[in-house]
């Protein structure tokens, strides 16, 4: 393993001169016979447990197995959305631990991550939303959330594009508004565990294909991956949108349903749009990256899926509703859409824990808000894996709340998610 | 696009339907436990092949469907009505 040089101004500076070259930031490791934990997927969940396992609890003796690129998925499909404004005091909290380590995520990973915290802003279009986000508000209070509920005058003070008058069909009574949130580079923040982890002694195996998962007598044995087996005795299934089929291997059924979710991104413009806008009556979120494109996602597809094909109906769909919020942008060409499967569980909130096979954990189920849960499932799970139990923080989210019927409430603020 | 073909209708886009999930078989109510029975309302194969679908046509003759979809790919096949066929 080589030496990872750290990333700064000086040895910028220094490797300009010399026109020495950087070396390469992932190795390339044959795939051992044996490991102490194998995770399935490299997106930001897999590498983060990787390398909260390294960093927390020394456990460096890691196979994190991708069957495609790291960040293939999910990870590199989301909107990039950061924020913590939940409905429930568990899921606040859980998310809140995550703004909190997006915030010192650059430093920790020496790492350009790109966070930037535009704040963000949840449109109400109706009495009934504009209770919910009351409630929201003092939920994120109490947890020490920065929170508040704001008038139509203050939105459009924060983003003046928005048409806030009586016209539209769903007038604009008021937002949620939540400064910390903002948008991040997702890749950057796959690249900058995946790096980090290797640095400490991960293996990242990329076009490895896990297609059987071997049990013996209720406890995991290994696994069978497209280029030979591997021994161990803990596998944590960290995909999104194949969840249930990695689980199935092991013969572990999950209360999850695959759906598409699309998004799209326009042309780029000069910038005039700073905070993420949320409208959950029409479907759509918006945020403008700082290269100056507009990106827009949507809710789920109306039905379950595996297909990544968008469709003209999310297009023409997505078109109306951004233009009901703001007019002004009606001439900007869409550049691309693109989609990504999002694994939806009843109760909008993840799966995170043991399951009836020995060994073999999941940190699944994450809808369509697990990009900005990463750093906070990755250190929940590494702690799960070393202390051998679920901690308080993850308590809520166990595979066993469905059939105790003990299922949380999260789908007011997580059902359009962003 | 998403077509389906409706035993009454014909040919439609699948905006006119709402999608109720794969079908799975219900637990007899009269001897089910509350464990079994939550087994039945959350626990889904979510399956990437040839799947078992419900379909309600909301927007048409409002019949309850039945059809095979093929879950990576979208075709769809066998669609029928629920209960049968009937006037």
């Amino acid at each position: 393993m080589t030496k990872t040089p750290r990333y700064s101004a000086w040895n910028l500076f220094r490797k300009g001169l010399s026109r020495s070259p950087w070396p390469r930031v992932l190795d390339h490791h044959e795939l051992e016979p044996s490991y102490e934990v194998v995770i399935v997927g490299g997106g930001v969940h897999g590498l983060a447990t990787a390398y909260y396992l390294a960093r927390n609890h020394g456990i460096t003796d890691v196979a994190v197995v991708e069957k495609s690129y790291i960040g293939s998925g999910g990870s590199g499909r989301n909107t990039a959305i950061v924020r913590s404004n939940y409905l429930t005091p568990e899921g606040s909290r859980f998310y809140d631990r995550s703004v909190k380590l997006y915030e010192g995520l650059a430093d920790d990973l020496n790492f350009n991550v790109m966070f930037e915290q535009r704040g963000h802003m949840t449109l109400a279009h109706s009495d009934s939303s504009l209770r919910t986000m009351r409630w929201r508000a003092e939920v994120n209070k109490l947890e020490g959330i920065d929170s508040s509920v704001i008038s139509p005058e203050a939105v459009k003070e924060l983003a003046p594009f928005l048409d806030v008058s009586d016209h539209p069909r769903y007038p604009i009574l008021g937002a949620l508004w939540h400064p910390p949130g903002g948008i991040i580079r997702h890749d950057a923040v796959v690249w900058g565990y995946a790096r980090a982890a290797n640095a400490r002694g991960a293996h990242i195996h990329q076009e490895t294909e896990v297609i059987g998962i071997d049990v013996i007598d209720g406890r995991v044995a290994g696994v069978q991956t497209s280029r030979g087996p591997i021994a161990t005795p803990t596998v944590i299934n960290c995909t999104a949108g194949w969840a249930s089929l990695v689980a199935a291997m092991a013969g572990v059924t999950l209360p999850i349903t695959t759906r598409p979710l699309q998004a799209a991104v326009t042309e780029p413009v000069k910038q005039f749009l700073l905070p993420v806008i949320v409208s959950g009556s029409l479907h759509t979120y918006v945020s403008q990256t700082s290269r100056g494109e507009l990106v827009f996602g949507a809710s789920v597809d109306p039905f379950a899926s595996y297909s990544t094909r968008g469709s003209l109906e999310f297009a023409t769909g997505l078109a109306t509703h951004v233009l009901e919020l703001m007019p002004a942008i009606a001439n900007l060409r869409m550049l691309r859409q693109w989609a990504g499967l999002c694994d939806m569980t009843p109760d909008f909130g993840p799966i995170i824990g043991p399951t009836p096979v020995e060994g073999f954990y999941v940190d699944v189920g994450w809808g369509t808000y697990g990009f900005k849960a990463g750093p906070v499932a990755g250190e929940a799970v590494a702690d799960m894996i070393a202390n051998g139990r679920p901690g308080e923080l993850i308590a809520p989210f166990s595979l066993e709340r469905f059939e105790a019927g003990t299922l949380t409430a999260e789908k007011g603020a997580a059902a359009v998610g962003h | 696009m998403l077509v389906i073909i409706c035993p009454n209708c014909g040919p439609r886009n699948s905006d006119e339907f709402t999608y109720q999930g794969e079908v799975r078989p219900r637990p007899d109510v009269n001897t089910t436990d509350p464990a079994e029975w939550r087994r039945y309302l959350y626990m889904r194969s979510n399956r990437a092949d040839w799947v078992s679908e419900r379909w309600f046509h909301v927007s048409g003759c409002r019949r309850h469907l039945m059809l095979e979809r093929h879950t990576v790919t979208n075709e769809i096949r066998d669609v029928e009505p629920v209960g049968g066929e009937q006037a």
